[in-house]
């Protein structure tokens, strides 16, 4: 199969690669998938308590280049962004930035349920429950 | 040292060149058809045939006249399989094989089924061997047929063949054998190893793609196939349509090289294997290898980098080819059915690799392919979260996964 260039360049060079410290009260943390199931990907945030935009965001992924890309575009997305700007990205603009064959849009889907967990993570944390995961399934 | 470098010999083998050399009056002045009885042309083309059909009878122990010609091992193991339910459906309708086999029989056993045969897969233990025991208990006064592999073509794994024959011998049931994977690298020989039907094929070991052949045993038993496709009633009416005779003369030479050499050479790719084991596991920790490294084919290597997916490997990777059994890689979206039948766990199979050195690869080659596999699996290792939980102390099979 051919990798986008978008794909390839995330896989060769992925962004915002690491751990946040999840004991912290402003970093949500999401881990999404299974390992018999061939992905797992983890995202966290870091969220500024007084703006409510997230500063930082991080992510590790175990599963194909399409889904280490998928993340990795992520927190791209993420950093910057308010926490209900964040729940907005869907995974269909995912699928479009990085050019997704249709077998490949679970990955995509995945980053948005990664991206909701960890945001459900911070807000509960916070006090507040944000609304159930809503990704469109492929 | 060129790349990208091939290193998937156990899906195909490049053509050795002095096989082409023996082709190539097939593919141009010599283009008889074997058929033809009544002229020179004909008769070259049949003397060629009929030459190989000896190259391939002395490879393996048989005679020629056991030798039958097919478009390759998928065809040999459908007529194998379908000719003997058929030919033998009134002495019972029971055919025992194994869940590791390749789809070209799994497949054209689950046809049968629907046909009215009453199939039996075994289990293969953790090693991939089938279990003697097991097999025993499973044949019954219906049984007409045990087809088990001779060595599987993604752990390598050589099953215990001549014991299979004779638990077969001894309650009077075939044997047959699909050893595409075997036959060219390792001594194979039908009559030691009590074999009744074996399905063969040129471009696993070096002969052209398009061509593969059954034997069929005529003495002690006499084995008795019904042909699946009609026509001239060629190869003793077993299977009908004009000879190959360009890929005939290649499968023939293609074995004559495989027999000179294959004591020097299999030694030669044993070592190659051992030392790219050896460079991997000096490197990377958590390695496991698929299937008994006891008996396997000196070739192959199957192993899983755990908290590595195979897709993502073999993009790292991108100047070796390789291939995983990683459900990304494959057609059905399903990781190896063959690792899978191993009990070890679907994330292993997400997780390997298979390696087929082969008969043009060099020591450097296997040295830049350890090198590299080393350097991207560390890569991978350090995006991976499982790994990271691991190192933390975390047991992955005691977390709440969100499978989806």
């Amino acid at each position: 199969m051919a990798y986008s260039d978008k794909v390839l360049d995330h896989y060769n060079n992925p962004r915002n690669v690491g751990s946040l410290d999840k004991s912290q009260p402003n970093v949500g943390t999401g881990i999404v998938g299974a390992p018999e199931c061939g992905d797992v990907m983890k995202l966290q945030v870091q969220v500024n308590e007084q703006t409510g935009i997230i500063e930082e965001a991080k992510f590790k992924t175990f599963g194909c280049g399409s889904a280490i890309a998928s993340s990795s575009l992520a927190t791209e997305w993420l950093k910057g962004k308010t926490v209900d700007e964040a729940l907005a990205i869907k995974n269909t603009e995912i699928v479009n930035e990085l050019s997704l064959p249709p077998v490949k849009i679970h990955c995509s889907v995945l980053a948005e349920d990664a991206i909701k967990a960890a945001i459900n993570d911070y807000k509960q944390k916070a006090g507040t429950k944000a609304p159930e995961t809503t990704a469109q399934k492929a | 040292m060129k790349l990208p470098i091939y290193m998937d010999n156990h899906a195909t083998t490049p053509l050795d060149p002095r096989v082409l050399d023996a082709m190539m009056p097939y593919l141009t002045n010599q283009f008889g058809n074997a058929a033809s009885r009544n002229h020179s042309f004909g008769w070259e083309a049949e003397e060629a045939v009929e030459n190989a059909r000896k190259q391939i009878a002395k490879l393996v122990g048989a005679t020629a006249r056991e030798v039958i010609f097919t478009s390759g091992a998928t065809e040999s193991n459908n007529l194998a399989l379908k000719g003997v339910a058929e030919m033998y459906a009134e002495r019972g309708n029971h055919i025992i094989t194994a869940a590791t086999e390749h789809k070209a029989t799994l497949d054209t056993t689950k046809r049968l089924e629907k046909h009215g045969c009453r199939i039996t897969y075994l289990p293969v233990q953790q090693d991939g061997l089938v279990d003697l025991d097991m097999l025993r208990e499973s044949i019954t006064g219906k049984t007409v047929l045990v087809s088990i592999m001779y060595a599987n073509n993604e752990i390598g794994v050589l099953q215990p063949i001549r014991e299979i024959g004779k638990i077969c011998r001894e309650r009077g049931v075939l044997l047959h054998t699909d050893a595409t994977q075997a036959v060219g690298k390792v001594p194979v020989n039908v009559n030691d190893d009590n074999i009744d039907i074996m399905s063969m094929s040129a471009h696993k070991m070096y002969g052209p793609k398009g061509v593969g052949a059954l034997y069929v045993r005529r003495k002690n038993p006499r084995v008795q196939l019904t042909s699946q496709m009609d026509g001239g009633g060629h190869e003793r009416g077993m299977r009908s349509g004009t000879l190959n005779v360009p890929g005939i003369v290649g499968l023939g030479k293609a074995c004559e090289l495989c027999g000179a050499e294959m004591a020097e050479e299999s030694k030669r790719l044993r070592a190659l294997r051992d030392k790219l084991r050896a460079k991997l596991e000096a490197e990377l920790d958590e390695l496991y290898i698929n299937g008994t490294m006891e008996h396997r084919l000196p070739n192959n290597l199957n192993i899983s980098f755990a908290y590595v997916e195979g897709e993502s490997l073999l993009m790292g990777i991108n100047d070796v080819a390789v291939s995983s059994g990683s459900a990304c890689t494959s057609a059905t979206l399903e990781p190896s059915y063959v690792l899978k039948a191993l009990g070890a766990g679907d994330d292993i199979a997400h997780s390997s690799i298979r390696f087929g050195i082969g008969r043009f690869n060099t020591e450097e080659e296997v040295d830049y392919v350890a090198q590299k596999v080393t350097q991207v699996v560390k890569k991978l290792r350090e995006l991976s979260p499982l790994y990271e939980m691991v190192k933390e102390g975390i047991d992955l099979s005691k977390v709440q996964w969100t499978t989806h």
